[in-house]
């Protein structure tokens, strides 16, 4: 088993009584002792502060670097304006996913943030596919510290540590500024379903910043956020995350995910298979599940109908701010219509579910 | 870290505790295994009238993050469970010991009571756990 890396917060997780465990290679806290369901109430309601280092951050530049990236990804970024940010993937060409990603128009670069797991894999891909464009990609995510503050306190807090006027920001644009003197680069972004902001900054200013933001939130309820409750805010919110939801089994049509996809801005790898399954509909859907019958519905529990497996949960919790169980799963149509009778396995015992909408709590960015 | 305890419990390897109150023996999970579960979201109880053995799994604690069985201490007839933690599973992680009891059993060998820790050797466990 390979070591695992410590962020620069390592310290400072043990001193807040951070409860750490493995995740994507690093030790990360996966709460702290106010427990996940008070730290994923704290970004609904007031604000929660996550270490999110792992995550990894490339810069493109180069004459070409805009050319290379309409081509390696779906979403047309011609349109983008710069400091504007969006979601977007990576695909193989036939269709199935590398990787997604968070793609930020910089002035002279592009900033692209890329999950953990997968930094060396979409290194590995995006350089394979670079030898005919003049530019280059550098992976900065060792030099670059990342911090997401989200929830609906999370400008004012902010706000106290920068003379950038926050209250100008559009969702999904980010900014260059000081923050409590750190040279930052702020993304109105975020994995929560709530507002708030993703911060790029020095590595070696990682405690600094970590503190002070806690200390300015103090007195606006804002906690020290782990896994857990990262997990469940994206789960209610039905943002996908890599290795459960989206991986290089399933495909962007049957993830939902195609309303990325720009059909019109030319050839991009993956297109005519992504294309192909939009027309002819995918082998499986991403499904919203809601229990009948108690119990927790957890990743990988065979999901049936009239006694048959027919397919997955990705995700499945209680939900912490709806108070239901629920699950995202894999099924084949017609299965995925809603209001669909179906059975989760439940530690072998079937269980009933329904399909229900999608996203189980409306992020606050799309009311 | 400090765990809570009860003096007049017995303690389980699985962290389950026993406590003679009118020839019934009750049960539960302790201070220091809701704290390792973390938030306790669901729980199922046991049918009442069910003979159980000693070590057989006859509940099912989840929290966020994961699902443990939970053990019967001791043999004997499952006379009553505490269907509050149907709707209330946090009082697990609030009151382990007293509100959140799971199961009441009608020993067939009040024996095996004695064979389990008393708090002191449950403690020592657990202290060589956490060094683990």
């Amino acid at each position: 088993m390979t070591e695992l890396k410590r962020t620069a917060l390592y310290e400072r997780h043990i001193a807040r009584g951070g409860r750490m465990v493995p995740f994507a290679g690093y030790e990360l806290p996966v709460q702290y002792p106010t427990g996940p369901m008070v730290e994923h109430e704290a970004v609904r309601s007031a604000a929660g502060l996550f270490d999110i280092d792992h995550m990894g951050q490339f810069r493109l530049v180069g004459r070409d670097a805009e050319v290379f990236l309409q081509y390696v990804q779906p979403r047309d970024v011609s349109r983008m304006k710069v400091w504007d940010a969006e979601y977007s993937f990576l695909c193989y060409e036939d269709g199935t996913f590398v990787d997604d990603i968070f793609i930020y128009r910089l002035p002279d670069s592009w900033w692209i943030v890329v999950n953990a797991a997968n930094r060396e894999k979409d290194l590995f891909w995006l350089d394979t596919h670079m030898a005919s464009f003049d530019c280059d990609l550098i992976d900065e995510s060792d030099t670059t510290y990342m911090l997401a503050l989200q929830g609906p306190r999370a400008q004012t807090v902010l706000q106290k540590l920068t003379d950038y006027d926050l209250g100008q920001m559009a969702f999904h644009t980010a900014a260059q500024a000081q923050v409590a003197g750190i040279e930052t680069l702020i993304g109105a972004t975020g994995y929560t379903g709530e507002y708030g902001y993703e911060l790029f900054f020095p590595a070696e200013k990682a405690a600094a910043m970590w503190e002070l933001l806690l200390e300015a939130g103090a007195d606006q309820g804002l906690l020290p956020c782990g896994l857990a409750a990262r997990d469940s805010l994206r789960f209610e919110a039905c943002l996908p995350l890599y290795g459960h939801e989206i991986s290089a089994e399933v495909e962007p049509v049957g993830a939902r995910l195609s309303w990325v996809c720009d059909w019109d801005k030319g050839p991009w790898l993956g297109r005519e298979a992504v294309l192909k399954t939009k027309l002819e509909g995918p082998q499986r859907w991403l499904v919203g599940l809601e229990m009948v019958e108690r119990g927790v519905p957890r990743e990988h529990y065979p999901v049936a109908a009239n006694g048959q497996t027919i397919g997955w949960v990705t995700t499945g919790m209680k939900s912490p701010t709806l108070d239901k169980f629920l699950a995202l799963a894999y099924v084949p149509a017609p299965y995925h219509r809603l209001d669909t009778e179906l059975e989760v396995l439940i530690r072998g015992k079937p269980r009933k579910a329904k399909v229900v909408k999608r996203p189980f709590y409306m992020p606050v960015y799309r009311r | 870290m400090s765990y809570k305890f009860d003096s007049d419990a017995r303690y389980t390897e699985n962290d389950e505790w026993a406590r003679l109150e009118d020839d019934l023996v009750v049960c539960g999970i302790t201070d220091y295994a809701q704290d390792q579960l973390s938030d306790v979201v669901y729980v199922e109880l046991p049918e009442v009238g069910a003979t159980v053995s000693a070590g057989d799994a006859v509940a099912v604690v989840e929290s966020v993050k994961a699902a443990a069985d939970v053990y019967a201490p001791v043999s004997g007839e499952i006379v009553a469970v505490n269907e509050a933690l149907e709707d209330s599973p946090e009082l697990v992680n609030e009151d382990p010991f007293g509100a959140a009891w799971f199961f009441k059993i009608a020993p067939s060998n009040l024996s095996e009571l004695d064979e389990l820790m008393d708090q002191a050797a449950y403690e020592t466990y657990i202290e060589e756990r956490e060094e683990g």
